[in-house]
C-alpha cells in the first residue's frame, strides 16, 4: 500500500473541491466580461503620461506663492468648517444619541432617533452637500451644514450603542436615591460614556477635515474648491502645493488625535 | 452643603474649557460665514418646496438607461479593489515588523506610501487621475485602487504583526526556507483577516465608486452630473434611489460574507 510522501497545506476557506472549482470559474467569467466593459482611448492614456510627468514634477516643486491668496482663503474655509460643523454636529448628536438608546429612551422615541440616524449614515457626505448647495447657495455654509448632518449619523449612532452597552447597575444605585430621569442621565450615564464620546469626537474632526477638502469639489466651498480649480486650470504647481498640505494637516491631526485618545484612555 | 460632583478647581478648568470653545466656535463662525450670502439661505425653505416639487415622482423609466452606469460603477468598485489589494499586500509584508527584509529603507518608504494613500479620498484621487488620462472607467478604477492600498495596506500590515510567534518558529525549527514559512505559517493565520478587510473595502468602494461620476471617472455619479446640469429633478431623485439601493445591497452582501469567514 502506498502512502503519500508529501504533505501538500490543506485548503483553508472554501473546503469543499466543487465549490472551489465553481467560484473560480465565476470568478473569471466576471473578470472578463467587466474587463471587456472597460474601454481604454490608450492615445488619450498616452498624450496623458505627460500630463502626468508635469504633475510628479509640480508635486515635487509645489508652488505656494501663486495662489496664495485662493488656497489660504480655501484653508480658512475648511479649518472653520471642520471646526464649527464638529461642534454643532456633537451638539446635536447628543440628544439624538440619547434617544436612540433602548435602555433610557422611551420606544417611540427610540424609532424617530434611529431612523434620523439610518437617514444620516446611508447618504453620502458629497449627494447631500450638492443639495445643499442647490438649497443655500455655493460657499461655506452649504459645507458647514453637510459636515454636521454627517456628524450627527455618526457620532449618535456610536454614543446610542455606546449607552446601551452601560453597566446597569450604576444606572440603578442612581435611581435607587430617588433621581430624577436628568440626575439619572447625569450621574448614571454621562461619566460612563464621556470617554469614549471626547475620542469619538476627536476622531470625527478628524474625518470632518478630510471631508471638507472634497465637498468643496460640488462647491461647499474650502480647499476641494481650490485644488478642483487649480487643476481644470492645469495649475500642477499649486495642485501638488494644496494636496501637500492637506497630506500635512490630515497627517498632524491624526497624530494629534491618536495621542489625545491614548492619553485619555 | 449639598455634595458636589467636582472639586472647586476641576469646576473652573471645565467653565473656562467651554468658554474657550464658544469664543472659538463664534469666532471661526464669522470667518467662515463672511463670504455667505444670507438671501439665498433664507430663500432655502422655498428653494427646497420648489425643487421637491419637481422632483417628485422619480422617473422610473430612466432605469432602463441606469442599468450600464451600474454595471460600470459596480466594476470600477470591485477591479479597483482587486487592484489595489494586489499591490497593498506586498507593500503590507514590506511594511510589517516581523516580515520586512529592510527595517531602515523599506519598512519607512512602504509607511509613507500608505499613508500618503490614505490620507487623499477617492474623489480627489479621481479628479488628479482624471486630469491626467482623461474621462473614463480607467481612472475611476485607478483612482478607488491608490485609495484602497492605503487602508488595505494598513490593516493587513497590524494583522500581520500580531501573528504567533510560535507557529512561525514551529515551522522554522522544521527547516523550511523564508518563502515556506510565508507560505505554511504567516499566510493560514492573515488569510481570514485578509480577505475580511477586502470585502469591507469593497463594502466603501461600492459607495465611493457611484460618485466618482461627478469629476468624470464613469458610473452612476456622471448620469447624476449630466442630469444636475440639465436640472432633471425627477432623474436626479432616480439616481439617488439606485445610489441608495446598490449600498444597502453591497452592505448586505459585505455582512454576509465577513459573517461567514469570521
Amino acid at each position: 500500500m502506498s502512502h503519500p510522501t508529501t504533505w501538500r497545506r490543506p485548503p483553508q476557506i472554501v473546503k469543499s473541491r466543487f465549490w472551489r472549482i465553481a467560484l473560480s470559474l465565476g470568478a473569471l467569467v466576471y473578470l472578463t466580461l467587466a474587463l471587456q466593459s472597460v474601454d481604454v482611448n490608450w492615445t488619450r492614456v498616452a498624450e496623458g503620461m505627460e500630463r502626468g510627468q508635469r504633475f510628479i514634477a509640480g508635486f515635487l516643486t509645489p508652488d505656494f506663492t501663486t495662489r496664495w491668496r485662493d488656497i489660504s482663503q480655501g484653508l480658512v474655509e475648511s479649518l472653520t468648517m471642520t471646526l464649527t460643523s464638529t461642534v454643532a454636529g456633537i451638539a446635536l448628536s447628543i440628544p439624538v444619541g440619547i434617544g436612540a438608546a433602548r435602555n433610557i429612551a422611551p420606544r417611540w422615541l427610540h424609532a424617530i432617533c434611529r431612523s434620523i440616524i439610518a437617514v444620516s449614515r446611508s447618504l453620502q457626505e458629497i449627494i447631500v452637500a450638492i443639495f445643499f448647495v442647490a438649497l443655500f447657495g455655493f460657499g461655506a455654509f452649504a459645507g458647514f451644514l453637510t459636515l454636521t448632518f454627517a456628524t450627527i449619523g455618526f457620532i449618535g449612532k456610536l454614543l446610542a450603542d455606546d449607552i446601551e452597552e452601560i453597566d446597569a447597575k450604576q444606572a440603578e444605585a442612581i435611581r435607587a436615591t430617588g433621581a430624577s430621569w436628568w440626575q439619572l442621565i447625569n450621574y448614571g450615564v454621562q461619566p460612563q460614556v464621556m470617554p469614549r464620546l471626547i475620542g469619538l469626537s476627536l476622531y470625527r474632526l478628524d474625518i470632518n477635515f478630510r471631508e471638507s477638502a472634497v465637498i468643496g469639489i460640488v462647491g461647499a466651498g474650502g480647499i476641494g474648491g481650490t485644488l478642483d480649480t487649480s487643476l481644470s486650470r492645469y495649475e500642477y504647481g499649486s495642485a501638488g502645493a494644496i494636496l501637500l498640505i492637506i497630506i500635512a494637516i490630515v497627517m498632524a491631526s491624526e497624530y494629534a488625535s491618536s495621542r489625545m485618545r491614548g492619553w485619555l484612555k | 452643603m449639598n455634595w458636589q460632583h467636582r472639586t472647586p478647581r476641576a469646576r473652573l478648568a471645565l467653565w473656562g474649557f467651554w468658554f474657550a470653545t464658544v469664543a472659538l466656535f463664534v469666532w471661526c463662525w464669522g470667518l467662515m460665514t463672511e463670504r455667505t450670502m444670507w438671501v439665498f439661505v433664507q430663500d432655502a425653505p422655498r428653494a427646497a418646496a420648489d425643487i421637491g416639487s419637481r422632483a417628485w415622482p422619480p422617473r422610473w423609466s430612466y432605469m432602463e438607461q441606469l442599468w450600464q452606469p451600474l454595471w460600470d460603477t459596480l466594476n470600477i468598485a470591485t477591479l479597483g479593489t482587486l487592484l489595489g489589494v494586489v499591490m497593498a499586500v506586498p507593500l503590507a509584508f514590506l511594511a510589517a515588523s516581523n516580515t520586512t527584509p529592510s527595517r531602515l529603507v523599506l519598512r519607512p518608504a512602504a509607511l509613507l506610501l500608505i499613508v500618503a494613500s490614505r490620507s487623499i479620498n477617492s474623489l480627489i484621487w479621481a479628479l488628479l487621475l482624471v486630469s491626467i488620462l482623461g474621462p473614463g472607467l480607467l481612472a475611476g478604477i485607478i483612482a478607488i485602487a491608490f485609495r484602497s492600498v492605503g487602508f488595505v495596506g494598513k490593516l493587513l500590515y497590524e494583522a500581520i504583526e500580531e501573528t504567533d510567534v510560535r507557529q512561525i518558529e514551529a515551522v522554522t525549527a522544521t527547516g523550511a526556507g523564508p518563502a515556506q514559512v510565508l507560505h505554511y505559517a504567516i499566510v493560514p493565520q492573515v488569510l481570514p483577516t485578509f480577505l475580511g478587510i477586502s470585502v469591507f473595502r469593497w463594502d466603501i468602494n461600492i459607495r465611493e465608486s457611484a460618485i466618482l461620476g461627478l469629476v468624470g471617472a464613469g458610473g452612476l455619479g456622471m448620469q447624476l452630473q449630466a442630469s444636475l446640469n440639465v436640472l432633471a429633478w425627477p432623474q436626479v431623485l432616480m439616481i439617488c434611489i439606485v445610489i441608495l439601493g446598490t449600498v444597502i445591497a453591497s452592505e448586505w452582501v459585505s455582512g454576509k460574507v465577513r459573517r461567514a469567514l469570521i
